[in-house]
Parts: C-alpha cells; sequence; structure tokens
C-alpha cells in the first residue's frame, strides 16, 4: 500500500504527531501538556510558512 | 519494631523504583509508549503509542527507506540511530523486508525522515518513562 501526502500535508501530519509527543514529554501536568502541544503544533506551521516565504524570496 | 518495618518497606520501594527504572526504557523502547502504560499512564501511554507507530507507519506507506547498521557516511549512521529507536517497528520492518525506498517518489523522502523521527520521538519517550520511573515527574 503506497501513500502519497503532497508536501503540506506531509508537514501537518508531522507536526501533529510530534506536537502531540512533545506536549506529553516536556511538561508534568495535563493542561500543561495540551498547551505545550498546542504551541508546539503552531510554531511547527508556522516555520513551514515562515520557510517557503524565505525559500521564494531567495528564488526570486 | 516499628522502624525497622518502615526502613524494609523503604528498601523495597527503592528496589521497585530501581528495576522499574530499567524495565520501563527498555519495554518503552520496544513498544513505543509501554514504558508509559506499565506505569499507569494510560492516556500518555496511548498517545504516544499512536503517535509513534502512525508516523513509523506512514513513512513506510510513503515508500521511505529503512536505514540497516553501516559504516557509511555520517547522515547513513544517523539514519539508523534514528530508525533503531523505533524498537520493534524496526527489527519487524528488517525482518519483513520493508522499507526499501523509492528513488522516484519524491514523497518517498518524507517517508524516510518520518520513520527517523518516530525513532528519534520514541527516544524522547523512553526517556520521560525513565523520569517517571525515578520518580522525577509525575
Amino acid at each position: 500500500m503506497t501513500i502519497t501526502l503532497n508536501h503540506f500535508s506531509a508537514a501537518l501530519v508531522f507536526s501533529f504527531f510530534a506536537s502531540i509527543v512533545f506536549g506529553i514529554t516536556h511538561r508534568d501536568n495535563a493542561r500543561d501538556m495540551v498547551r505545550y502541544g498546542a504551541y508546539c503544533f503552531v510554531m511547527f506551521l508556522g516555520g513551514v510558512f515562515v520557510a517557503g516565504w524565505l525559500m521564494w524570496v531567495v528564488k526570486r | 519494631m516499628a522502624n525497622s518495618t518502615t526502613e524494609k518497606s523503604k528498601v523495597a520501594s527503592a528496589e521497585t523504583t530501581n528495576a522499574m527504572s530499567v524495565i520501563a526504557p527498555a519495554v518503552g523502547w520496544l513498544v513505543p509508549g509501554a514504558g508509559h502504560l506499565i506505569q499507569k499512564r494510560w492516556i500518555r501511554g496511548v498517545l504516544l503509542f499512536v503517535s509513534i507507530v502512525t508516523l513509523f507507519l506512514l513513512g513506510l506507506a510513503m515508500q521511505g527507506r529503512l536505514y540497516k547498521a553501516n559504516g557509511g557516511d555520517i547522515l547513513d549512521i544517523l539514519g539508523f540511530v534514528g530508525d533503531v529507536g523505533a524498537g520493534a517497528l524496526y527489527l519487524m520492518s528488517l525482518a519483513m523486508d520493508w522499507g526499501q525506498g523509492a528513488i522516484a517518489f519524491a514523497t518517498a523522502d518524507y517517508g524516510t525522515k518520518f520513520m527517523i523521527v518516530a525513532g528519534l520521538l520514541n527516544f524522547i519517550a523512553v526517556a520521560d518513562a525513565y523520569h517517571i520511573a525515578i520518580g522525577k515527574k509525575e
């Protein structure tokens, strides 16, 4: 079975699961885990957009 | 009399903690999230299991490449170290000869990275299980 994800989808999936693991392992209580996981998710996706636009600027 | 009972329970507790501080990381490496499950952190264990296993299986499904033990360049060695972190998933994939990679697919490279990251995330999870076992974290 082959799955083909486009680049953004791959980044989204990666960010989602990595953020869950980061949230659980880097904080002590449930509330902080959820908040930190959400923060990591936003940072991952934000980084994807920033990197994309930076590459556009460099190419231009 | 009361003091010797208290001392005995303290020693027993220390021995249990020491045993768990070895068992939890070992089991957690083999099965992602299991180190948390055996310490009764059910939700965390399940979430870790689902996250890490999904990333690894998605990586395989995206035709990613699985690194074997090698003495090649540093990136190949690092790829192997990352993949090994997935524990039984890595061992099973080796045994089934999965993860041959597919240069023809652009997203196969993402699959390779997914599997490496799954292993690295499991190393983090193992460290977390160890910290719970030694009482550093609840």
